[in-house]
């Protein structure tokens, strides 16, 4: 399953270039309306940054299980003989690696617009590495109960940027510890328990979602 | 064997069918005809799982399918109205991937060979998109040569087909029959399926 969704993703690499140039853009639109003042920049960078991040993975969200329940692939999956949460969860994965791990990746050359020294860059990519799961398996339950439903994309925001604050809250305070000379080892280690706990119970409220939608 | 008491299906408001009781016994085949909205593709809906009845159960070998689903769902083969194809793969590669699905992991030669069964190998490096409807439909179906599941559910599985391929997915289904297979199947076209026990399940709006 995860081998199927990455080649697919890789058949339709547009859909993911999407993702990651509107957290390109979206984020570099900010030292551009604000104005090349480092001081202000630095300070609004972790803010910035990882709400640009959440809503990139966000957009990406409506796509998880809508083509597989439009071409009756989903319908295949809830009656294949695999336990339906851990196919669901290869598909997170899947979707994270397609739209987490290049935001990640992409995060330290835009944290250089944003003038973050080195030590806080490197907080902001660990942050992200530890926080964009969680956002992606929390997105799943949100994705997975709009199934279906017109209009789903505004409603797949409003059920999931709430839940979405923990991490918000947790992956800038990292940033900001760091830039403040703290050490972000407390944030990261919520960061990482939010993550967890997710990975715990998002496959198996997403698979209860899913039997749901497809009712 | 297969065995549903008193099935219910509403949807919405709507009462589909009530009461819906019947058992299939292994080589057995059955028809479930009506007409449009009747609840035929509720009712096989309904046996695969996807939808839980309002009222009744349906039991596989003495046990309710909620109970065991997974042991259920791997003697299980569904083909409904949609394909369950991705667009963006080719056809070998959908046939591998539902095969691997269902628990039957399958090599590249058997994925030719069913596709050479229903007429369509020279589609099978093409992607899914790019094939005619009733050449998806042939895809789809090529599974049946694949699967080594008990029970066939089919919804309308000749709609879309020629003539030529309605023969030769008539004889696999009486080729599953005679091994023993059970086979629930809805259609709107006269076709002959051999079977060593036959019946026909009315649903009336």
């Amino acid at each position: 399953m995860l081998k199927r969704d990455l080649l697919l993703a890789f058949r339709r690499r547009s859909d993911v270039a999407t993702t990651l140039f509107f957290f390109l853009i979206v984020s570099s639109l900010f030292p551009l309306g604000i104005g090349p003042e480092a001081a202000v920049l630095s300070s609004i960078a972790p803010g910035v940054l990882w709400v640009a991040a959440l809503l990139a993975g966000m957009i990406s969200l409506t796509r998880l299980f809508a083509a597989d329940f439009a071409d009756g692939s989903l319908e295949q999956m809830l009656i294949a003989p695999q336990p339906l949460a851990l196919l669901v969860l290869a598909k997170i994965f899947a979707h994270w690696i397609v739209c987490g791990l290049p935001v990640v990746l992409l995060a330290p050359l835009i944290g250089l617009q944003y003038a973050l020294p080195n030590d806080a860059l490197l907080v902001l990519v660990l942050s992200l590495l530890l926080g964009t799961p969680a956002l992606s398996l929390i997105g799943a339950i949100g994705a997975a109960l709009t199934l279906g439903v017109r209009g789903s994309g505004l409603l797949v925001a409003l059920l999931v940027l709430p839940l979405y604050i923990p991490v918000l809250i947790f992956g800038a305070g990292a940033v900001a510890a760091s830039q403040h000379g703290m050490s972000a080892q407390a944030h990261l280690s919520l960061l990482a328990a939010c993550s967890l706990f997710s990975l715990v119970l998002a496959p198996l409220a997403t698979a209860a979602a899913l039997r749901i939608s497809v009712e | 064997m297969l065995m549903a008491q008193s099935l219910t299906c509403l949807r919405g408001e709507r009462l589909l069918f009530k009461n819906v009781s019947f058992e299939l016994s292994a080589g057995g085949l059955m028809y479930v005809l009506g007409e449009n909205g009747s609840g035929k593709s509720s009712l096989l809906r309904l046996l695969c799982g996807l939808l839980t009845p309002d009222e009744g159960f349906v039991f596989w070998h003495g046990q309710a399918i909620k109970h065991d689903a997974e042991v259920y769902q791997a003697d299980l083969t569904y083909i409904g109205h949609l394909n369950g194809l991705k667009d963006d793969l080719t056809a070998l590669e959908n046939l591998k991937i539902s095969a691997h699905l269902s628990g039957n992991a399958v090599d590249n030669n058997a994925v030719l060979n069913s596709l050479t069964a229903i007429g369509v190998a020279r589609c099978a490096n093409m992607s899914v998109g790019v094939l005619s409807q009733g050449q998806k439909r042939r895809v789809a179906l090529a599974r049946l040569w694949l699967t080594r599941s008990s029970l066939w559910v089919l919804d309308e599985p000749f709609a879309a087909l020629d003539a030529a391929s309605v023969d030769v997915l008539a004889s696999r289904i009486s080729e599953h029959m005679s091994n023993g297979g059970m086979t629930i199947i809805t259609t709107h076209q006269d076709v002959a399926i051999n079977a060593q026990s036959t019946q026909t399940l009315r649903l009336s709006a």
